[in-house]
């Protein structure tokens, strides 16, 4: 994982509420034994008409979203199943933060796991970003907020551990293998069976 | 020492190491259920690190998402009836179980079925134990009284490594549940109702508990049926007290203790249920005394309706609007006697005997009508063979429908059993997600009883109807 310390992009805005899983990407690209190539199927349903042709009302066809690395979502996005396939497809469509109000627990765990900033805001400054697509948004995991075109810089939740991952690039399995010694003591100490 | 509820007695019996504020707690994981979908990319981690599965003697492997519902004896069958991609997802499984030395039960095993039917069936899951799976609807074991809860494939790759896995606390919330049911009206009515109430993110970053004399009057089967759908409204877990019911369901069961062992475990798990006094951070009351079969009308679990009720007109929500257009259905009208061009009764939320008795009830010796095609897909294997042997089978057959291998099977479509674009179906799953069943399918959802009633009038009915 590369990095993650500052980066800006304009915003790409899907207004929607609940917008689960099975949306970002539908179950019949689960068939996949990689993480890679994701990016083709994000959206799938909503983003390509029946004969596989691109929608070009859809949000993410428009001239005005390409190249755009935040995604501004409706409430509670990323509901549904646990598919890491989520974060996964959006990473390889070239997203690099969600922002909403609320993330589905699951969805927010694998964001963070994947390097995707996962970013909860307050109604009000969700309203301002739904209102203004394509605005430019800088995102800054070091000082923990985001700046907004109108000067607002808001504040937004991020685990310190997560934060410190991402920022470094760090891999979280190398810090669990580090607690072998705790997990071994545990099994071996543990008053009833394993 | 202060009250404690069932969560956390059993969260801090398997801390490792406690959070701090820079970072998470050490959770050890007692079960690791795993499937063919959300683990290839994990074991390719463990290949690449060069590490092995650290217990896969806590591991429990099986197939269910892509695998065909069709009788599979051969692998040359998987070619034959899957698609290219799905078949290799499988082959990887068997191959990946084979190289890390996790026991698979794989095609041909009597417990080959939906992850979270077969770990209660072979008596893996147990309360006050910690168990995860890459799956959003692990939430269904919490009915034992364990904790537990879908993660992410990453996350399954740390488990398999470590058996551990990084987590923050999550917050409590305790449902109590109170009333008769009704005849007619089930599990499943149940959890639909809750989850319309607090909303398909209403339990977000909660663990539930769900509490109450109702609770404590239901089969192992219903509790996990509500179990299953507190990922539904956004919960990282359900969880229940075990009590009597619980013991009586796992004696016996091959992976449960025996003998002394046994006799150890009933001790521990008595001390489990909440004490007197535990503190929830939200609470919340539901009599289910009057509750009515339920029924999803929009395109997620949280948008339902009583079934003998209108849908609600909130046209002002675009997102409302867009639900209702995309299932062609319309504010202020009811679902009752609306058509439907397909029936399935299947998932880890409604696929055990009793669900599958439920539905056979009410299609004895009744027909399907030619325009409705009904898939009956038990939750296991194991399952499957106990239905045939009452006869269940048959009473499908008889009436029209199409008895099937276990598997998820039309509660994604993952595997080539889908609904057809525009068609509508009444499902006894747990998603209504816009074409969670196939490109373009309308998914209403509800109870089996609802399903089968539904099944015979080719209609959506009121089970209640077939009371007698
Ligand atoms: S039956 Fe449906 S919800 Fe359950 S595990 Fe399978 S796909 Fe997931």
């Amino acid at each position: 994982m590369k990095p993650i310390i500052r980066f800006s992009s304009h915003t790409v805005v899907l207004p929607f509420d609940d917008i689960d899983t099975d949306q970002i990407i539908p179950a019949r690209f689960l068939t996949t034994t990689t993480r890679e190539g994701l990016g083709d199927a994000l959206f799938s349903d909503w983003r390509y008409d029946s004969d596989g042709s691109p929608d070009p009302d859809f949000v993410l066809n428009t001239p005005a979203a390409q190249g755009a690395e935040i995604l501004v979502a409706g409430n509670n996005f990323g509901c549904g199943s646990s598919r890491e396939h989520a974060p996964w497809a959006l990473l390889d469509y070239g997203f690099k933060a969600v922002i909403s109000t609320q993330l589905a627990d699951i969805f927010r765990n694998n964001s963070l796991k994947n390097a995707l900033v996962p970013i909860i805001v307050d109604p009000k400054t969700h309203a301002w970003l739904l209102e203004h697509p394509g605005t430019e948004v800088e995102v800054d995991l070091e000082d923990t907020v985001i700046r907004l075109a109108n000067g607002q810089a808001v504040t937004f939740p991020l685990d310190r551990f997560s934060r410190y991952c991402m920022m470094h690039g760090t891999d979280q399995l190398g810090f669990l293998l580090q607690q072998d010694e705790a997990i071994s003591a545990y099994e071996r100490e543990r008053a009833w069976p394993i | 020492m202060s009250a404690k509820s069932l969560f956390e007695k059993v969260w801090d019996q398997h801390v490792v190491v406690p959070e701090s504020e820079d970072t998470p707690a050490v959770l050890y994981i007692d079960l690791h259920l795993i499937h063919e979908v959300t683990t290839p990319q994990a074991y390719a981690t463990l290949r690449a690190a060069g590490l092995p599965v650290r217990r896969p003697d806590r591991t429990v492997a099986t197939m269910d998402h892509s695998t065909p519902t069709e009788p599979v004896t051969t692998l040359k069958d998987i070619d034959v009836v899957s698609q290219p991609a799905a078949a290799r997802q499988i082959k990887a499984m068997i191959e990946n179980c084979d190289e890390f030395g996790v026991h698979l039960y794989g095609f041909g095993s009597e417990h080959r079925g939906i992850v979270h039917v077969i770990g209660p069936e072979l008596g893996a899951t147990q309360p006050g134990k910690t168990i995860v799976c890459g799956d959003s609807h692990t939430s269904t074991h919490g009915a034992f009284g364990a904790l537990a809860f879908g993660i992410g494939t990453t996350e399954v790759g740390h488990v398999l490594a470590s058996q551990c896995l990084l987590q923050r606390r999550p917050r409590t919330l305790a449902i109590n549940i109170s009333g008769r049911l009704a005849e007619g009206v089930g599990a499943k009515d149940v959890i639909l109702a809750i989850i319309g109430q607090i909303g398909v993110d209403g339990g977000t970053g909660h663990v539930i508990e769900y509490r109450g004399s109702a609770v404590a009057g239901l089969s192992m089967d219903e509790r996990m049926t509500v179990c299953n759908m507190s990922i539904e409204a956004g919960a990282r877990a359900g969880m229940m007290a075990p009590d009597d019911t619980t013991y009586e369901y796992l004696q016996g069961r091959e992976l449960a203790p025996k003998g002394a062992a046994w006799e150890e475990a009933l001790v521990r798990w008595r001390s489990l249920p909440s004490d007197p006094g535990a503190r929830f951070d939200r609470e919340l009351d539901l009599d289910v005394s009057n509750l009515a079969p339920m029924v999803t009308f929009g395109t997620n679990p949280g948008m339902v309706i009583p079934i003998d009720g209108t849908v609600p007109a909130k046209v002002a929500d675009p997102g409302f609007k867009k639900a209702l257009d995309y299932m062609q259905i319309e504010a202020g009208k009811p679902l009752l006697g609306k058509p439907v061009d397909v029936v399935f009764i299947g998932s880890c939320t409604n696929s055990r005997l009793s669900d599958l008795r439920q539905a056979a009830h009410i299609l004895r010796g009744r027909k399907i009508p030619d325009s409705v095609r009904v898939l009956v897909v038990p939750g296991s294997q194991h399952i499957k063979h106990e239905a045939e042997a009452e006869g269940l089978d048959q009473i499908f057959l008889a009436a029209g429908a199409e008895w099937r291998e276990s598997g998820c099977s039309m509660c994604l479509g993952m595997n080539g059993d889908t609904v057809a674009s525009g068609k509508l179906s009444v499902s006894t799953s747990n998603r209504n997600f816009e074409g969670r069943q196939g490109p373009g399918a309308r998914t209403i959802l509800a109870s089996p009883a609802t399903a089968a009633a539904t099944a015979v009038n080719g209609a959506v009915s009121d089970p209640r109807q077939f009371l007698n």
